[in-house]
C-alpha cells in the first residue's frame, strides 16, 4: 500500500507510480494491450446484450483484429514517410498494388491466363517487396527537392498512373512464346492466396498438435473451424505488426531517425550540419514503400486474385486518418490509430448494424424521400432503417468529419505530442552534476 | 525548406530552362509526326478535328474548375482536395432543380427531387434536353452556381476559417475530410448509382462550309456558357477593384494586409467565384455527358490539379492555359496511344512539370 | 572545455599581424593578402539573381585562428556571400577555397562535412526536438547515420556505443555554454538568447575548423553578449577560426583582428578595425546607403 498524502489524485496512485517505473516500450505495450482489451470487452458486452451469438462476436472480433493489423502495417510504414521524414505520400495504394501484382505474377501458375512464374509464395513476397521498393526509388529520386504538397500530388499522380496501367486493356495480355502474361486488365491475375501458409503451418509437427487442440476447444464453445483458421492468419498478421514495430522503432531510435526528424523540421538546417539529407530521404522512402508492398500482400489474405479494384484510391486517405488519429511521428500511435480506425470507424458501425438488424425489425425504404414521407406521418423507424441501410455511406461521412475535427482540435492526434527521443540510447545525464552557473535568459527579443 | 533560389547544375542555364527546351522539342516532334500522319493518310483530317474539338471542349470545363482551384491555392494557400466535390455538388443541385421544374406533371416528385434515385422519371419522358426544356436547364445552371456557392461558404465558415493561419498541409488534410463528408452526404441522399439524367442532345444541321455536319447542342451550350464565364472572370480581374485586390493577395498576402486590402472580403469573393464556376462546370459536364455520379468531381480532380500546376500555381490565366494543354493532351494523345492510357499521358506530363518546372510551363510570363 | 581533442590542431598559429599590412591605412584595393596560413580564400565570387548582381567579384582571405569581421551597409551582399561560401547558393563565377580544397559550388552538407560550419541569423534549431537531440545531430559522419548500420544487430551495438560517447560530449558542451539545465526541453521553448547559445553549441559539436557566424549578437542582451564573446575568445585560443557578420560596431572594434567591408557586392576595404573605421570610403558607404 502506498502512503496517502494530501494529493487529490487519490486511487490511481499506486498504478501510476508503477507505470512511471516502466520503460518506454513496456509502457507502450501496456497501453496498446489495455486499449485493445477494453475495446474488445466493450464490443463483446454490446454483442451479448444485443443477443448476437458467440460465433458472430468472435467472428467480428477477428475481423476487427484483421483490419486493425493490416491498417497498422500500412500506417506504420506511412509514419516512416510522413511522421518522421515529412514526405507526404498519398500514393500508398499504388505501392501496395505494385507489391501484390508482382507477387501474383511470381506465384501464379504458368498455365493460367495471365500466366506467372509459378514460384513459391515466400519468393513472391520478397519479389513484391523489392518491386515496391524499386518503384519507390524511381518516385523518390526526382522528387527530392519538391515541397510537401507538391510531393503529395506527385505521389497521387503516380498512384493513378499505376492503377490506370493495371486496368488498361492494352497491358492486359502480353504474349511471350506460348504463354500469355500481362496484367489481366480489369479481371486481374489469379494466384495462390497468401493465407495458404496457415494450412501449411498446421501440417508441421508441433504446430499441428496445437492446431488440433484449438479446433477441439472451438467446437465445444461453438466457434466454427473457418473462424479459427481465419484467427490463426490474423495471429500471423499480429506477428508481422510486432516485427514492423520493432524495425521502425529501431530505425526511429537511432542517429538515422534523428536525421529524418530534422529533415521534417528544417531540411536546410540539417544540411548545414553536414547531413546528407537526399540519401536519408530516399532510403526512408524506399524502405517505407517496401513495407507498404508487404502490407498489401498480407492484406490480400484469402483472396485468390488481385485486380485494380483491390486497392481503391480512397485507401490512402483512411491510412492518413488512422495515422493522424494515433499521432504522426509515434510508432505506438500508429498502431493505436490503426486499431481505433478499424474498430470504431470501420467495423464497429457494421457490428452495430447487425445488432440493430437482429433486434429491431428494420426495413430500409428504397429512397430517403420515402423515409421522410413516413417520418412526416409520424413513423421514425423507416428513417432509422434507411440510415442503417446506408451505413457504408455514413461511414465515409464519419471518417471525413473525424478528420476535420482532428485538424481543428487535435492535429497531434492521441500520442503525437509525446517526446519520442530519436537516439539509440538514453540521453539523460550520466555523470553527477556539480554546481555550475547556468546561463540566464539572455535574449532581448524572442525571434 | 531551402531559402533562395534553387541550385542550378550548370553555370548560366538553369535546369528548368533546359527541361523547358526539351519539352518544346518533344512537342515539336509530335507535331511533325502529326503532320506526317495526316499527309500520309493514316490520320483522316476529320478525326484530327474531332480530337482537337473534344480537347477544346474538355479544356473548357476543366478550365472553369481550374480557375477556382488556382484561386484557392493562391489566396487561401492550400491545395483544396474538396474542390472536386464542389463540382459534384453543382451537378446534383443544378439538375435536381432542372428536374423539379422541367418534370412538373410528368414525373413523381420523389424521382425528381432525388434525381432518379428510384429509377423513375426517364430523361426522355421528361424531355430533359436543351430544346425541349430550355427554361429548366437555364434555371438548373443558376441553381447549380448559387447552391454550390452557399455550400462552399458554409464550409469555409465551419472549417477553413478556423484554420486561416494553419499550415498548407493541415488545410489540405482538412479539405480531404471535407471532400469525404460532402461526397457521401450527397450519396446518402442520392445513392451511389450512376444514372443518366439528360436526354440525348438535339443535333442541328450546319451549313456546308462548317467543318462538321451537325452541331451537338448540349456541347454548344457548354462551350458558350463556359466561354462567357471565363471572359467574365477576365473582365473582373482586370477592370474591377476586387480583381486587383485578388491579384495583389495572390502575389503577397502580408503585403496586401499591410496595404489595407480587406482580406476576408477577398476570401469571400474567392469562394463565390471559385465555387460558382465549379458548380457550373459540374452542371455543364452532366449536360454534355448525360450521366451523373457522386464521383464525378473526384475523378476529375487530379486532371484539374494537373491543369493548375502546368499553368503555374496562382496564375488564373495560367490555369486556363494549363487546362487547354491538358484537354488537348488527353485527346490528341489518342493519335498515338490507346484510349485507356490517355490520362496516363496527362498525369505523366503533370509529374514531369511538377518536378522539373515547378513554376509551371509558362514560367517567366507575367500574368495575374 | 576539458577535452583536448576538441579543437583543431593548433600547434603553430600566427596571431601577430606580421602577415597583415601594418600601415595605418587599410588596403583600399581588396586584393589578396599574402597570408601564411589562409584557411579560407574567396576569389572573385559573383552571384546574379535575374537582373540583380548581389555579389560582384568579392575577394578576401581569412587567416587560420583569427577572428574576422564582415561588415557593410544593408544590401552589401554579406548574406549572399555567406550563402555562396556555404553552398546554399552556387556562385556564377569565382572560387572558394577552404583549407586548400576547392569547395566552390559544393552542396551545404558537403561544405559542413569539410569543416566549414555556419550559424544562421535567426537561429534554426529544430523546435520539436529536445536540446539534447539537437546536439546529438551535430557530430559528423556518425556510424548510425546509415539505416543499415543502425538496424543490423551486428553493428547496432557499435552505434549505441558511439551514441553514448556523443552524449557525453554533448553534455560537456552544454555545460560549457551553461545551458545544460535546458537539455531535455524542446528547443522551440527556449528564449531567443538561449537558442543562439544552442546554435553555437551545436555548431561546435560538428568539430569545425572555421565557424561562420551570421549576426550572432542580434537580439542578445549585454550580459549574454559578454559571455558569448568570452566563449568565442576561449574557442579561438583552442584553435578555432571565426568569421562574423555583425552590425554591432563595438563587437567589431573590440573583438576582431581583421575587418572586411563589403559594399554593393564587392569588398570595399579591409584591414585592422581602427583603420577601417576611419577609412573615408567606408564612412561614405555607410552614410550614403542605408544603415
Amino acid at each position: 500500500m502506498s502512503e496517502r498524502d494530501s494529493r487529490r489524485s487519490g486511487s490511481p496512485e499506486p498504478v501510476r507510480t508503477r507505470l512511471e517505473a516502466l520503460s518506454q516500450w513496456q509502457y507502450d505495450l501496456v497501453l496498446i494491450a489495455s486499449v485493445v482489451l477494453v475495446t474488445y470487452t466493450g464490443f463483446a458486452l454490446i454483442g451479448l446484450l444485443g443477443g448476437v451469438g458467440i460465433n458472430s462476436i468472435v467472428g467480428f472480433l477477428r475481423t476487427v483484429t484483421f483490419y486493425a493489423a493490416v491498417y497498422a502495417l500500412v500506417v506504420l510504414a506511412l509514419n516512416l514517410h510522413w511522421g518522421y521524414t515529412g514526405l507526404f505520400n498519398i500514393g500508398v495504394a499504388g505501392f501496395m498494388a505494385v507489391g501484390v501484382y508482382t507477387m501474383a505474377f511470381i506465384t501464379a501458375s504458368p498455365d493460367s491466363t495471365p500466366a506467372g512464374l509459378g514460384l513459391p509464395i515466400p519468393i513472391g513476397i520478397i519479389g513484391g517487396m523489392v518491386a515496391a521498393g524499386l518503384v519507390g526509388l524511381v518516385a523518390a529520386l526526382p522528387a527530392l527537392r519538391v515541397r510537401a504538397d507538391y510531393f503529395a500530388i506527385v505521389t497521387l499522380g503516380l498512384s493513378e498512373i499505376i492503377r490506370l496501367a493495371l486496368l488498361s486493356g492494352s497491358l492486359r495480355t502480353i504474349e511471350v512464346g506460348d504463354r500469355v502474361y500481362g496484367t489481366g486488365g480489369g479481371s486481374g491475375i489469379q494466384y495462390p492466396p497468401v493465407d495458404t501458409i496457415i494450412p501449411w503451418l498446421l501440417d508441421q509437427p508441433i504446430i499441428s498438435v496445437i492446431g488440433d487442440v484449438l479446433f477441439e476447444v472451438g467446437a465445444t464453445v461453438g466457434i466454427q473451424r473457418s473462424v479459427i483458421l481465419g484467427g490463426l492468419y490474423t495471429l500471423v498478421l499480429l506477428v508481422f505488426v510486432g516485427l514492423f514495430y520493432l524495425l521502425l522503432s529501431r530505425i526511429g531510435n537511432s542517429p538515422y531517425g534523428r536525421i529524418l526528424k530534422a529533415i521534417r523540421e528544417d531540411e536546410l538546417a540539417a544540411k548545414s550540419l553536414g547531413k546528407d539529407t537526399d540519401r536519408a530521404k530516399v532510403t526512408a522512402f524506399v524502405v517505407g514503400c517496401s513495407l507498404m508492398g508487404l502490407a498489401g500482400m498480407l492484406w490480400m489474405g484469402s483472396r485468390s486474385f488481385v485486380s485494380p479494384d483491390s486497392f481503391m484510391p480512397i485507401i490512402p486517405f483512411y491510412i492518413f486518418v488512422a495515422l493522424i488519429v494515433g499521432g504522426a511521428g509515434s510508432n505506438t500511435g500508429s498502431i493505436i490509430g490503426g486499431f481505433a480506425f478499424a474498430a470504431f470507424l470501420w467495423e464497429g458501425p457494421r457490428f452495430v448494424r447487425s445488432i440493430l438488424n437482429a433486434n429491431l425489425n428494420l426495413r430500409s425504404p428504397p429512397t430517403i424521400y420515402d423515409a421522410f414521407v413516413e417520418l412526416a406521418a409520424g413513423d421514425l423507424t423507416p428513417l432509422v432503417g434507411y440510415l442503417v441501410g446506408s451505413l457504408d455511406e455514413l461511414r465515409f461521412v464519419l471518417v471525413g468529419v473525424v478528420l476535420i475535427l482532428l485538424m481543428l482540435w487535435r492535429p497531434d492526434g492521441l500520442l503525437g505530442h509525446r517526446k519520442e527521443i530519436a537516439a539509440a540510447t538514453d540521453l539523460s545525464r550520466r555523470r553527477p552534476t556539480t554546481d555550475r552557473p547556468t546561463a540566464s535568459d539572455g535574449g532581448e527579443t524572442d525571434e | 525548406m531551402s531559402t533562395g533560389t534553387e541550385r542550378g547544375r550548370f553555370a548560366n542555364v538553369s535546369l528548368q530552362d533546359i527541361i523547358g527546351w526539351v519539352l518544346l522539342a518533344v512537342i515539336g516532334l509530335l507535331i511533325l509526326d502529326l503532320l506526317r500522319q495526316v499527309i500520309v493518310g493514316d490520320l483522316p483530317l476529320g478525326r484530327l478535328w474531332a480530337f482537337t474539338w473534344n480537347g477544346i471542349v474538355d479544356s473548357l470545363y476543366i478550365g472553369l474548375a481550374a480557375i477556382g482551384l488556382s484561386m484557392t491555392y493562391s489566396i487561401l494557400r492550400f491545395a483544396n482536395f474538396s474542390h472536386g466535390d464542389l463540382i459534384t455538388t453543382g451537378a446534383f443541385t443544378g439538375w435536381t432543380a432542372a428536374y423539379l421544374v422541367g418534370g412538373i406533371g410528368i414525373a413523381e416528385l420523389s424521382s425528381r427531387l432525388l434525381l432518379r434515385a428510384d429509377g423513375g422519371a426517364q430523361p426522355g419522358d421528361v424531355g430533359m434536353d436543351v430544346v425541349s426544356a430550355p427554361l429548366a436547364i437555364v434555371l438548373g445552371l443558376i441553381v447549380a452556381a448559387v447552391l454550390t456557392i452557399l455550400v462552399a461558404l458554409a464550409i469555409d465558415r465551419l472549417v477553413y476559417r478556423k484554420l486561416r493561419d494553419a499550415s498548407g498541409i493541415a488545410l489540405l488534410i482538412a479539405s480531404v475530410g471535407v471532400a469525404l463528408a460532402l461526397r457521401y452526404i450527397i450519396a446518402l441522399f442520392y445513392t451511389t448509382d450512376t444514372r443518366g439524367v439528360v436526354a440525348s442532345s438535339p443535333q442541328w444541321e450546319m451549313p456546308a462550309f462548317f467543318p462538321m455536319e451537325t452541331i451537338n447542342l448540349h456541347e454548344a451550350t457548354l462551350v458558350i456558357s463556359a466561354l462567357s464565364l471565363i471572359i467574365g472572370v477576365h473582365l473582373l480581374l482586370q477592370y474591377t477593384k476586387l480583381g486587383k485586390s485578388m491579384r495583389a493577395m495572390s502575389d503577397n498576402k502580408d503585403l496586401a494586409l499591410i496595404t489595407g486590402i480587406p482580406t476576408e472580403r477577398v476570401i469571400f469573393a474567392t469562394w463565390v467565384i471559385g465555387a460558382g464556376l465549379a458548380g457550373v462546370a459540374g452542371y455543364l459536364i452532366v449536360l454534355d455527358r448525360g450521366q451523373v455520379t457522386i464521383n464525378l468531381g473526384w475523378f476529375l480532380l487530379l486532371l484539374i490539379f494537373a491543369a493548375v500546376i502546368l499553368g503555374g500555381i496562382g496564375s488564373i490565366y495560367g490555369a486556363l492555359a494549363g487546362s487547354l494543354v491538358i484537354g488537348l493532351t488527353i485527346n490528341l494523345s489518342l493519335v498515338w496511344i490507346p484510349a485507356d492510357l490517355n490520362e496516363i499521358a496527362a498525369f505523366t506530363l503533370m509529374i514531369l512539370v511538377l518536378i522539373f518546372r515547378p513554376d509551371g510551363l509558362f514560367k517567366g510570363v507575367k500574368t495575374a | 572545455m576539458s577535452d583536448t581533442d576538441s579543437g583543431p590542431a593548433s600547434a603553430e598559429r600566427e596571431t601577430d599581424s606580421s602577415a597583415i599590412e601594418t600601415s595605418s591605412e587599410p588596403t583600399t584595393e581588396p586584393g589578396h593578402r599574402s597570408l601564411d596560413d589562409p584557411i579560407l580564400e574567396v576569389t572573385d565570387v559573383l552571384k546574379r539573381f535575374g537582373g540583380i548582381t548581389a555579389v560582384d567579384g568579392a575577394t578576401f582571405a581569412i587567416e587560420r585562428g583569427s577572428i574576422t569581421g564582415l561588415i557593410g551597409p544593408n544590401g552589401a551582399g554579406k548574406s549572399t556571400t555567406f550563402n555562396c561560401i556555404t553552398g546554399v547558393y552556387e556562385p556564377d563565377e569565382g572560387s572558394v577555397v577552404f583549407d586548400g580544397i576547392d569547395i566552390t559550388g559544393r552542396a551545404p552538407n558537403q561544405v559542413a562535412t569539410a569543416g566549414l560550419v555556419r550559424t544562421f541569423q535567426i537561429a534554426r534549431e529544430f523546435p520539436e526536438m529536445t536540446v539534447l537531440e539537437n546536439m546529438m545531430l551535430a557530430p559528423k559522419n556518425q556510424l548510425g547515420e546509415s539505416l543499415w548500420q543502425s538496424v543490423a544487430p551486428g553493428t547496432r551495438s557499435a552505434v549505441v556505443r558511439e551514441e553514448e560517447h556523443f552524449r557525453e560530449r554533448a553534455w560537456e558542451v552544454l555545460e560549457f555554454f551553461e545551458i545544460d539545465h535546458l537539455a531535455e526541453k524542446y528547443a522551440g521553448t527556449l528564449s531567443g538568447g538561449q537558442r543562439k547559445l544552442l546554435e553555437l553549441a551545436r555548431a561546435l559539436l560538428t568539430e569545425p575548423e572555421l565557424l561562420l557566424l551570421d549576426e550572432p549578437m542580434a537580439g542578445v542582451n549585454p550580459s549574454l553578449e559578454k559571455k558569448l564573446l568570452e566563449h568565442i575568445h576561449e574557442l579561438q585560443d583552442q584553435g578555432y577560426t571565426f568569421l562574423l557578420v555583425e552590425h554591432d560596431m563595438d563587437v567589431i572594434m573590440n573583438h576582431t583582428e581583421h575587418v572586411v567591408v563589403m559594399h554593393q557586392g564587392s569588398v570595399l576595404a579591409e584591414g585592422k578595425p581602427e583603420s577601417v573605421k576611419t577609412n573615408e570610403d567606408v564612412i561614405e558607404a555607410y552614410l550614403g546607403g542605408e544603415v
